[in-house]
């Protein structure tokens, strides 16, 4: 089967924020995206897990987007407006994905 | 003092407290016990819509008066002026920066809907009477302490990288709880005593149980965010997030008599403006000063401002609103 070259884009982010990078990322025309819980993990800011918090703020989730090599400064230049400031990480990964019309 | 003193104890041994105490005692332990997300969500919504509700049956039964107004005027004056007070204090008691400071004050401005309620159902058990709209002055209390905060970090030249924009502002007004609460005031405004009589077997009846889960949840999320952030937090801001408290509730006394609400609403208000924020301030400070800790500003508020309330805030304030409104 024919398979095409993609980028995998994986941004971990403060759940408070979730919204604004979204919203950044569809006024760079990026439209495709999955957003995952997370549901624990540990860092800098220290360890933390989704079970007990009380605030939707301090939770985090992530933001998964595949997309053609060429189109990836754009998403990551919209991306990094947002969580520069905040907590987070934001990784990339060369993927392989069918039907490439689709990204 | 000897009534305050019985009032304390036996404040202290009801199921709601103990419950609390049972959480903080099994997250200090380390035990693996813990309420899902979505059920502490579903008690959450519960809790506001019940409150909310029998807040407006209230508002119904009993009529709108200038009382009100004045109430909300001066829930509105508290919460934008705590902060300041709250910034003030933290420059004496502890090291924080200023971006730290002025997002623990923000905390202590607006309230905790969890104290609230847990102050009407103290109240309920002794048989005190309190006025239905104090709901709505809790909804007021929400917002303003986050304006100030982020005033006083602009006037104090604190340079924070975080977001404040139009998406920020509806976020904190429109803030689910706000909604769900000011909704059910009004649903239970509008229905009245019949609306209330059609749901109670739901609202009324399972609401001290679902409560004590709620605090039992609340009780594991203080222990760990408490066993987490050991150390964080010195003897000075410890004790800020006691005393803060009882300024607060005083400042709220004053309030309410200037308001000329009865003992019981005094009592509420004075528990709204002694608590803190733990569910809509931080979500905003996380936007708009990430810079600031949340394991300060949420260790004090939930760690210890949340149980110094319950434990022997909310006996204090019933009783000196008794006192000094007269009953």
């Amino acid at each position: 089967m024919e398979t095409h070259k993609a980028k995998r884009v994986e941004i971990i982010i403060e759940a408070a924020l979730e919204s604004r990078l979204t919203d950044a990322m569809r006024k760079a025309g990026v439209t495709g995206y999955t957003i995952l819980p997370v549901k624990g993990g540990s860092g800098r800011s220290g360890q933390w897990a989704r079970a007990g918090q009380v605030t939707r703020g301090s939770g985090m989730v992530s933001v998964v987007c595949l997309i053609r090599p060429e189109r990836m400064e754009e998403l990551l230049d919209a991306a990094f407006a947002v969580v520069e400031p905040h907590i987070g990480v934001v990784s990339i990964t060369d993927a392989e994905v069918l039907r490439a019309e689709r990204f | 003092m000897a009534e305050i003193l019985e009032l304390a104890a036996g404040n202290l041994i009801s199921p709601i407290i103990l419950s609390f105490v049972l959480g903080l005692l099994a997250a200090l332990a380390r035990s693996d016990l813990t309420i899902p997300e979505a059920v502490a969500k579903g008690m959450s919504i519960y809790l506001l819509f019940a409150i909310g509700f029998k807040g407006g049956a209230g508002v119904a039964a009993h009529g709108v008066d200038t009382t009100l107004v004045l109430t909300l005027i001066v829930a509105g004056i508290l919460s934008f002026g705590l902060p300041f007070i709250g910034f003030a204090l933290l420059g004496l008691m502890s090291k924080f920066s200023t971006i730290d400071k002025a997002a623990v004050a923000a905390h202590y401005g607006s309230i905790s809907i969890v104290t609230f309620v847990a102050a009407t159902s103290v109240l309920e058990a002794q048989g005190i009477a309190s006025e239905g709209y104090m709901v709505a002055a809790a909804a007021v209390m929400e917002a303003p302490a986050i304006l100030s905060a982020l005033w006083i970090v602009a006037r104090a030249g604190g340079k924070s990288s975080g977001t404040v924009d139009a998406g920020l502002y509806r976020e904190i007004l429109l803030n689910g709880s706000i909604v769900l609460l000011v909704g059910s005031f009004f649903i239970g405004a509008i229905t009245g005593k019949d609306g209330l009589d059609t749901i109670s077997p739901f609202i009324v009846a399972p609401f001290q149980g679902v409560l004590c889960l709620f605090l039992l949840d609340m009780g594991l999320v203080a222990g760990r965010g408490l066993r987490e952030s050991r150390g964080e937090l010195g003897l000075g801001p410890i004790a800020f997030g006691m005393l803060m408290p009882l300024v607060g509730s005083s400042l709220g006394l004053l309030g309410a008599l200037a308001a000329g609400l009865s003992p019981g609403g005094a009592a509420l208000l004075m528990t709204l403006s002694a608590s803190a924020s733990y569910i809509a301030v931080p979500a905003a400070m996380r936007v708009a000063l990430p810079e600031a800790r949340p394991s300060i500003y949420l260790t004090l508020s939930l760690g210890v401002t949340f149980p110094f309330n319950l434990t022997v805030g909310i006996p204090l304030y019933t009783a000196l609103s008794t006192a000094f409104v007269g009953g």
